[in-house]
């Protein structure tokens, strides 16, 4: 078990830079998950974790140990690739001890070992298949074992879940998270998938274009998103974000609809980005009036896409709305959980 | 699709129409597979059937086509493999040949699994241009390439030896072999040599435990491809080989039995169908893997 210190690292891929000086600190035992879209560098900054990109400028450290020039194998770190990477021509049981095998340990060693690793996994009775003959989630299993046989300071995994349906994802993310409690080893895991990232991180680190938008515990994240982007990237369904101007002690739309601000605001009047999340919204008798366009009951909740003038917004209601599209609710955000980002900035006011 | 078709049809409608697309699918099929598979093996197998016959009628059937059916042996003999292998060097040749083919396969193999490996997965500097000059080398012809070929085997005293060819048949089955390999070594995903990297292995141990086991039939469709080649090469076995004993079938065959202007044309045959017959034992070995090879790639 490590800390993990990634101090303003830098990658280029020729003249084009990819990562613009990212700095993270990751705790001994901590599970952090890198989320963001799709090439924002999130996968680039694991593999250089891994060791498997050079480092253009910057410095990565395992443990307090500067690792920029160390090998892979050297970096005491074990890896759980997207495509889970097993080795087709070898049984389970090969797959698993391939590196033990290669450290030159002995038999009885390896079976311990592997033994150990198929039974937190419940691997055990498929020890003598091949890859091919393993179920998705039985591979990545698999591939979670081969990490665990390492007995590695850091985890480090790949977008491991995308490759398999959504219920065994879910199912799946609760054995990773499982599996970190007991082990309590330090895990850096990279997704583009921002519930996989609420649901499973100690530290999420939101990346964006090559820079890190925001990082912190999930739920910091979910109630006080530094910026813009973080605020749209962070919940589901995503936060409201209306542009308009503080005029006076509200907030109005250009088409002159007024919502509430946050109790105690001190804003200077000018353009601002108006964030509220769907669920942040109340049926309130004393709202304001708007258009139900859409309609989607979820069970747990129903979602409802209203009109307000010309501005389109969620609402996401615990309660069974009864509506149907073309009536008209009165609705209300709660002003205690507004959110206010400047304009110019996108930075949060 | 046209099976799929059909019964999809015969459950949605009467038996009478059942029975018309199945007989529909059945002249399709004649039409479209057996038809053209049929006529694509008499082409193929003629020669080797023409090859048996000769070698086993007498020269009385062979030279009179007016009392005798040309396609067929009334008095089969062996007279013709007697003399082959009794009165000439063949299985002296049979046997160079064997060696010098099995050691430029080797050779070749080797080479080109280092080669390819080294500009498909290394990426050095260049390797593009490594890649392509290779290939440009396959395509200089070995009608040009054996006279300066024959300077250097003459040089270093390899004239008249089969080393003189063991060593001159990897200038055309390398670049060929390196080609099929870097193709072959695409399909196998790089992240499997990733975490062989994190697990610890090295680049030989990668290239010795994952690439190539996993490379198993590419190495086999280009081992066949060399071996073939090999066994088949005319230009260079006729240039550099110079004692009877020391030629190859191809060669010798040519040289030896046809004496003057008299070609032996039985024993000929013989030489040409014993010639053919252990690339095709090779081939059937391993057809399904060169089979693969061609049309699959790595199936996780």
């Amino acid at each position: 078990m490590a800390t993990v210190g990634v101090r303003d690292v830098r990658k280029s891929f020729g003249n084009f830079e990819v990562l613009h000086g990212v700095s993270v600190d990751i705790a001994d035992g901590d599970f952090v998950v890198l989320v963001g879209p799709s090439g924002c560098g999130k996968s680039t900054l694991l593999r250089m974790l891994a060791g498997l990109e050079n480092i253009s400028a910057g410095e990565i450290s395992i443990g307090g140990r500067v690792v920029n020039t160390v090998a892979p194998k050297d970096r005491d770190i074990a890896m759980v690739f997207q495509n889970y990477a097993l080795y087709p021509h070898m049984t389970v049981f090969d797959n698993m001890a391939f590196s033990m095998k290669l450290a030159g340990a002995p038999k009885d060693v390896m079976e311990q070992e592997v033994g150990r690793a198929a039974k937190i996994l419940g691997l055990e009775t498929l020890l003598q298949r091949f890859p091919r003959q393993l179920s998705g989630g039985q591979r990545q299993r698999v591939a979670m074992g081969r990490a665990i046989v390492r007995n590695p300071q850091v985890f480090l995994f790949d977008e491991p879940l995308s490759n398999l349906d959504a219920k065994l994802r879910v199912q799946m993310r609760s054995e990773i998270k499982e599996l970190h409690q007991r082990l309590k080893v330090t895990t850096v895991y990279v997704t583009h998938d921002q519930i996989e990232a609420m649901t499973m991180a100690d530290q999420i680190v939101v990346m964006n274009h090559g820079i890190i938008e925001q990082a912190g515990p999930p739920l910091v994240l979910y109630d006080r998103p530094a910026n813009i982007f973080v605020a749209g990237f962070i919940g589901s369904p995503a936060m409201n974000l209306i542009a308009g101007d503080i005029d006076g002690d509200v907030f109005r739309t250009p088409d002159g609809t007024a919502w509430p601000l946050p109790p105690g605001t001190r804003v200077t009047p000018g353009p601002v980005t108006y964030g509220i999340r769907p669920e942040h919204l109340r049926l309130d008798p004393e709202g304001m009036p708007a258009l139900v366009q859409l309609v989607e009951p979820t069970g747990s909740e129903t979602q409802v896409l209203f009109r307000l003038g010309e501005t389109q917004f969620s609402g996401a209601f615990r309660e069974r709305v009864t509506t149907r599209p073309g009536d008209m609710l009165r609705v209300g955000p709660d002003p205690a959980l507004v959110h206010l980002f400047d304009k110019a900035t996108g930075q949060r006011i | 699709m046209t099976d799929a078709a059909a019964s999809t049809a015969s459950t949605n409608s009467g038996s009478d129409q059942s029975e018309t697309m199945a007989w529909d699918s059945r002249a399709r099929r004649m039409v479209m597979l057996w038809i053209p598979l049929g006529c694509f093996l008499l082409i193929l197998l003629f020669p080797f059937y023409w090859m048996a016959v000769t070698a086993l009628k007498p020269n009385a059937e062979l030279y009179d086509f007016r009392n005798h059916n040309p396609f067929w042996i009334s008095s089969p003999t062996l007279d013709h493999i007697r003399l082959l292998l009794f009165e000439t060097s063949y299985p002296r040749w049979l046997w160079t040949t064997m060696i010098v083919a099995v050691s430029s396969t080797v050779l070749s193999l080797f080479a080109s699994t280092l080669a390819a490996y080294a500009i498909q997965r290394l990426r050095f500097r260049g390797s593009q241009y490594v890649g392509l000059g290779i290939y440009l080398a396959y395509l200089v012809p070995p009608s040009i390439l054996f006279i300066p070929l024959a300077t250097m085997v003459y040089n270093l005293g390899l004239f008249d030896t089969p080393f003189a060819l063991i060593l001159t048949y990897p200038t055309f089955l390398i670049p060929f072999c390196t080609w099929l390999l870097i193709g072959y070594f695409k399909s196998i995903p790089y992240e499997l040599e990733e975490c062989a990297l994190i697990d610890g292995a090295t680049r030989l141990q990668i290239l010795r435990r994952i690439t190539l086991p996993l490379a198993v039939p590419g190495l086999i469709s280009a081992g066949i491809f060399s071996f073939t080649l090999s066994w088949n090469e005319f230009i260079y076995a006729l240039a550099f080989i110079q004692s009877s004993e020391r030629k190859t079938v191809p060669v010798a065959i040519l040289t030896e039995l046809v004496t003057g202007d008299v070609y032996q044309w039985g024993a000929l045959m013989a030489g040409s169908l014993l010639g053919s017959l252990p690339v095709a034992i090779f081939y059937s070995f391993f057809v399904d893997y060169y089979v693969s090879s061609l049309t699959g790639a790595v199936k996780e």
